[in-house]
This record gives C-alpha cells, sequence and structure tokens, in this order.
C-alpha cells in the first residue's frame, strides 16, 4: 500500500502569538505552564504520521488530547502552525484559495461528531450539498445523493428533515453526505461517540462493511478504546497534543509504548478485540468421510485428541466424531456418517472472541473455523478461548 | 458652596452643524430619497385604499388562519371591523402604510449591517455604542433633524420611525449568525464552500427564526414610533391622538389608542407567526 498522507511535524497552537510557544514545548514544559507563559494553548505538537492509501486509521485520546485539532488539520479547518501535510505527495498546508477549495471539494470529506447537518434542509438537501457548491447539475447530483442514501439505508428519507430522524440516521445523513463528495480521504471525528451503544456497534460494523466495499483512507477519531481496536487497521495513540504510539492493535497490545498506554489497555474487552485465527490451532488431524471409522480411530489416538472433525473430499465441514462414538460404531458396523454429529459450532476467521465465547459455552466440542465456502481452516479448542482472554502481564 | 464653572462645551453646536451641512450641501440628495420614500407610503396607501374594505377584512381573516388558526383570523378581522366603525379606516391605512414602509427600509437597511457585524468583529465593536445610543436616546430628538431634511409629513416619520426602530433587526441578525452551530459552518467549510456559499446557503437560512424575531421588534417599535411620529406631521391614527390630546377629547383619544393596540395585536401576531413557521423547519440542535 502506497503513502496516501504523511504529517511531517505537524503542531497546532493556539493563541495569540502561536510560534513563540514552539520553543517552550520543545523544552518540554506542559500544557499550564505555556499556557501561563505565553498566553498559548498547544493542540498538537510535533505530529509524524503515515498513513497508507485504503487504510482505516485511528486516532485514539481522551477529551483535551488535542486528536480533534489534528483531524481539523489535515482539511485545514484548523491551519497547522507548523509542518507540512502532504497528500498525495503535495503540501497541503500552503494550499490557499481555489486550490483549497478544490482539495476539500474533491480529495477530502469530514463526519462531525454531532453531525453537522443543515437543519433547513431536507435529507437529500443535506447529502447533495457537496456537489451543489461544486456546481454539479441538479439531475445529477440528485441522482447521487440517492444512490449514497441508499447505500447507508435511508432510501424512502430523502425528503425528511434532519430533527425527523433518530440520531444513528443522522449519522447515516452525515456519513452519505461525505461520501457523496466521492473523496479519497474520509476524516470522522468521534461520528460515533453521540450515538447509543446498540447503535454505536452497529454503526461500528456497517462502517467495516462499507469500507471493504469503497477501499476509502479514513481516519477515524475516538476516545473509546475498544472502538478503537475493534475498527482500525493501525491506531495512533495521543496524549498531551502529543502521538505516543502508532500501530496496529495487537502490536500496542503486546507491547504498549509506555505506563499511560499500558493503563489504558488494561480496560480493553479483548474479547472484542481478538479474532478467531488469532487462537485457533491449524487442522492438523482431520478425517475425510471415505476414509471410514478406523482410520478415525487411529488419527485421534495418534494425535492424543478426543474428537476428530470429519469433511468431505474439497475439505469442506461435514461434522464432528468422537473416540468413543467411533469405537460404539465400529462395533456395531455403523459407517463414519451415521455416528458423526452433524451439529457443528462454526465460526469464520474474522469472527471476535466475544461471539465465539457463547459458542463454546454451548457446545461440548472444538468450534470449526470455516471460510466461506465452508472449508474447514482452523480448531478452537475451548480452552484457547479462555486462555486468549487473560493479557501477557495479568 | 461653588457653583460649576463658566466652561461651555458646544456638543449641540457640532450637531447642529453636521445637520445644517448635511442639509445645505446634500440637499438633492435627499430630495431623491424624499421622492423615493414618499412614493413608497403613497404607493402602498393607495393600493390598501384601492381594495375594497370586506376584502381586506377577507384577507385579514385568511392571513390569522393561516399563521394561526381560524379563532385569531375572527379575532382580527373583528378588531380591523372595530377600526372601521370608529371612523378610523383611512387613518388605519396610512398608518399601515408608513409602518410597512419603514420596516422594509429596516430590513434591507438592518439585516446587511447585521450580517457584516457578525462577518467582521471590529465593525460590530464599532456599531455595537451607536445602537446603545439610538435605543436609549429619548425617541422625540429624532423629530427635530428629520423636519430640516425632510420638512413636515409622512416622509420624516419613516425616517425617524427607521431609526429609533431599526436596532432590533441589526442586532438579532448578527446574534443569529454568530449563533449558527459551529460544526454546521465547519462541515459547510470542510466540502470546501466559498464563504458566499457559507452565509447564503448555511449561515442566514440558519438564521432566518432569529431574524424573524427582530423583525418582529422592529415593527412593533416602527407602529409605536409612528404614533409619535404625528408630531412632524405624521397622519393616520397618531394623529387621531395628537387631536384628541389638544382637545382633551376623552372618546375620541380611547377609540384612536385601543385602534393602535388592535393593530399592534394583529401585527405582533403576524410576525411572531411568520418566524414560527420558519422555525417549524429548523433542527433541535
Amino acid at each position: 500500500m502506497s503513502v496516501k498522507m504523511k504529517l511531517n511535524n505537524v503542531s497546532k497552537i493556539f493563541g495569540p502569538k502561536p510560534k513563540s510557544a514552539i520553543p517552550l514545548v520543545e523544552q518540554g514544559k506542559s500544557k499550564d505552564d505555556i499556557l501561563a507563559e505565553t498566553g498559548n494553548t498547544v493542540g498538537v505538537y510535533n505530529a509524524n504520521l503515515e498513513i497508507k492509501e485504503g487504510e482505516l486509521f485511528v486516532i485514539m485520546g481522551l477529551s483535551g488530547s488535542g486528536k480533534s485539532t489534528l483531524i481539523r488539520c489535515l482539511n485545514l479547518l484548523n491551519k497547522p502552525t507548523t509542518g507540512s501535510i502532504e497528500v498525495d505527495g503535495e503540501d497541503v498546508v500552503k494550499f490557499k484559495g481555489e486550490k483549497l477549495k478544490h482539495y476539500r471539494q474533491k480529495k477530502i470529506a469530514m463526519v462531525f461528531q454531532h453531525f453537522g447537518l443543515f437543519s433547513h434542509r431536507t435529507v437529500l438537501g443535506n447529502v447533495e450539498y457537496g456537489l451543489e457548491i461544486r456546481g454539479v447539475p441538479i439531475e445529477e447530483r440528485r441522482k447521487v445523493a440517492r444512490e449514497n442514501l441508499e447505500s447507508v439505508g435511508l432510501k424512502g428519507w430523502e425528503d425528511k428533515y434532519p430533527d425527523e430522524l433518530s440520531g444513528g440516521m443522522q449519522q447515516r445523513v452525515g456519513l452519505a453526505r461525505a461520501l457523496a463528495n466521492d473523496p479519497d480521504i474520509l476524516l470522522m471525528d468521534e461520528p460515533f461517540s453521540a450515538l447509543d451503544p446498540l447503535i454505536r456497534r452497529e454503526m461500528q460494523l456497517e462502517l467495516l462493511d462499507l469500507q471493504e466495499r469503497l477501499q476509502k483512507t479514513i481516519i477515524f477519531i475516538t476516545h473509546d478504546i475498544n472502538e478503537a481496536f475493534k475498527i482500525g487497521d493501525r491506531v495512533a495513540v495521543m496524549k498531551d497534543g502529543k502521538v505516543v504510539q502508532t500501530g496496529t492493535p495487537e502490536a500496542i497490545l503486546e507491547e504498549p509504548a509506555n505506563d499511560y498506554i499500558s493503563e489504558f489497555i488494561k480496560d480493553i474487552d479483548r474479547s472484542k478485540i481478538i479474532q478467531a485465527e488469532n487462537v485457533m490451532m491449524r487442522p492438523n488431524a482431520v478425517v475425510s468421510l471415505k476414509d471410514g471409522l478406523n482410520v478415525a480411530v487411529r488419527e485421534m489416538e495418534a494425535n492424543g485428541l478426543s474428537s476428530v472433525f470429519v469433511t468431505d473430499r474439497s475439505r469442506k465441514l461435514q461434522g464432528i466424531v468422537t473416540i468413543d462414538d467411533a469405537i460404539q460404531g465400529i462395533k456395531e458396523k455403523s459407517s463414519l456418517e451415521d455416528v458423526m454429529v452433524r451439529q457443528v459450532e462454526s465460526v469464520t476467521k474474522e469472527a471476535y472472541l466475544e461471539e465465539i465465547i457463547p459458542k463454546a459455552v454451548e457446545t461440548k466440542y472444538p468450534i470449526a473455523v470455516v471460510n466461506d465456502e465452508q472449508r474447514l481452516e482452523g480448531i478452537i479448542l475451548r480452552v484457547h478461548v479462555l486462555s486468549s482472554l487473560i493479557s501477557e502481564d495479568g | 458652596m461653588q457653583d460649576f464653572p463658566d466652561i461651555s462645551i458646544p456638543l449641540g453646536d457640532g450637531a447642529d452643524f453636521i445637520v445644517n451641512f448635511l442639509d445645505d450641501n446634500l440637499g438633492p440628495f435627499f430630495d431623491f430619497i424624499f421622492w423615493l420614500t414618499s412614493s413608497t407610503i403613497s404607493t402602498f396607501d393607495d393600493f390598501l385604499n384601492f381594495l375594497p374594505w370586506w376584502l381586506i377584512l377577507i384577507v385579514i381573516f385568511v392571513i390569522g388562519l393561516y399563521f394561526q388558526n381560524w379563532k385569531s383570523g375572527l379575532l382580527f378581522s373583528t378588531f380591523i371591523f372595530l377600526v372601521g366603525s370608529f371612523g378610523f379606516w383611512e387613518e388605519l391605512m396610512i398608518t399601515v402604510a408608513i409602518v410597512i414602509t419603514a420596516v422594509v427600509i429596516c430590513i434591507f437597511i438592518g439585516i446587511p449591517i447585521g450580517i457584516i457585524m457578525a462577518l467582521y468583529k471590529p465593525f460590530s465593536v464599532f456599531m455595537r455604542p451607536i445602537l446603545d445610543a439610538m435605543q436609549t436616546m429619548p425617541s422625540f430628538i429624532y423629530l427635530i433633524p428629520v423636519i430640516f431634511f425632510f420638512a413636515l409629513g409622512n416622509v420624516p416619520a419613516v425616517f425617524a420611525t427607521i431609526i429609533y426602530a431599526v436596532p432590533p433587526v441589526i442586532r438579532l441578525t448578527e446574534l443569529a449568525i454568530r449563533n449558527v452551530d459551529q460544526e454546521v459552518v465547519e462541515s459547510a467549510e470542510s466540502f470546501g464552500s466559498s464563504r458566499k456559499q457559507i452565509l447564503f446557503k448555511v449561515q442566514l437560512p440558519q438564521a432566518i427564526p432569529t431574524i424573524m424575531a427582530g423583525i418582529n421588534q422592529t415593527t412593533m417599535m416602527a407602529l409605536a414610533m409612528v404614533v409619535i411620529a404625528s408630531m412632524v406631521g405624521a397622519g393616520g391614527l397618531g394623529e387621531q391622538v395628537l387631536i384628541a390630546i389638544n382637545r382633551l377629547d376623552i372618546a375620541l383619544g380611547f377609540e384612536a389608542g385601543i385602534s393602535i393596540v388592535f393593530l399592534a395585536i394583529i401585527i405582533d401576531r403576524v410576525t411572531s407567526g411568520i418566524g414560527d413557521k420558519f422555525q417549524r423547519n429548523k433542527g433541535d440542535h
């Protein structure tokens, strides 16, 4: 993946004489000291990030960490005090007038925490706004707006006003409005924070689906570490205006850069981050339908197992057979198909532990990991589910 | 006891000089304004008098029905009917014509000034004390300079009214635009809108309900001032009040007074009704 956006030493300082605060930040003075000395507030200090094309990049931090300031630097709602932001190799900080308008109209769009919808316009009027100000003819922009509303599941709501919609639906309008512009980069400033938890989860999954289809470069802000780790390909953690660690969720979990982050990830719900593929074993012992019961018993004995999965010729999962049933079957001269259990719990590689746990409770057999064609890709023993929930230092 | 020293700072002479200077040097300009205003008033007045009385009652009913409900419509047309029965039909029409003219000019002046104040902080700082002075100065004072510029009659009345009544629409326009949700303005900006697009497509439409409240206040103040402006020869209901005072005629005074009250109620309900219509399409944040 190529680099879509590159931030070099980006700082944003608010106040009467922003540049005067830079040396003080370099000396490592705290925000409060700098405010007292110069009257300036440090929003973001020396952010260096590389965001790759098609990546869902999450910036995580508590309130006041500068994450909203940083995301506003990316479309120049905040002009950085120093530093450069390269998008496709061009420094956008230098953009002014027409060039800046063009950048905002074509390349980058934003979704806001409180939706930022135009309450005087209908849902359709909101979604077509970006195209309208670009001078796209009415027929065409309405068509694009309708398509985008449909893709976020709001077909039939075009003529309503935003205040007639629920919060979740309003944010879908915000998303459709941003997507209608067909931007390369989508900025999302805590888009789901104002929604209740149930809707938030639903929206997170929908965003992941949408991202699968659209492959945009998404920069997503959140204060919720669970959300960050759940949806982010990579995560940057911010504190007091500085980026303290950048990496994949797994990498941050495994090697937190400092105590601050370790403290943070203590609270994390690992069942929402760890996926089936992180805990499964390769399916070494498998029997095929044509092999019969004797082979099954031998396989289990050789591998020290009490049960084994049964597949067909194309490795599609058919069921599971236990050693007791197999021996009983041999005595009664039954076939493998007669004695195997066809009701097997299966999940995909992408399934999170939170989905696997209830299945592990329900069943007495291992859980099969299969792909879309029902081919067996891995096995999860129930004990693995438990052990993976315990963090290394815990 | 010590008397105040014999010092005189002739601030009043300065004001006098300015008014005279303007009158001497900008004569043609004021003539043009005079012509424009007086023809606007007489156009409104002629139009209102051209309409048959029953049609006006019906129109008032329909307006009440549209902005409130049928009861208000009935109440409004009953009010107008009563004013007519006092013998003030023509006076009512003149008063309405002057108020409408003044309010229209107030809107044309006030909204742009309010917008500029909202967008340029220094202009706002400059204008604020002027607006304060305009509102606290006793309204009678405005009658003096306008007589210099426009002699006696309806035109000076309109201008005295404008000076007195324009501050609310300016202030509330500024406030309305300032108070548009920052995130909404940011979102318009993030799509690459020009400043003009942000103003006309987002800020102004979002501000309309509050601006309507300003227009409502301006209209009510204009009505109050039109009555006072009868001292400089404005016709209409105010003139009847003035006559009643001169003659100590209680009956006439009461009828003219209550007519003004009726008119005020109708204007207030209708202009706030217009604001509510806009409000209905506004969001909850």
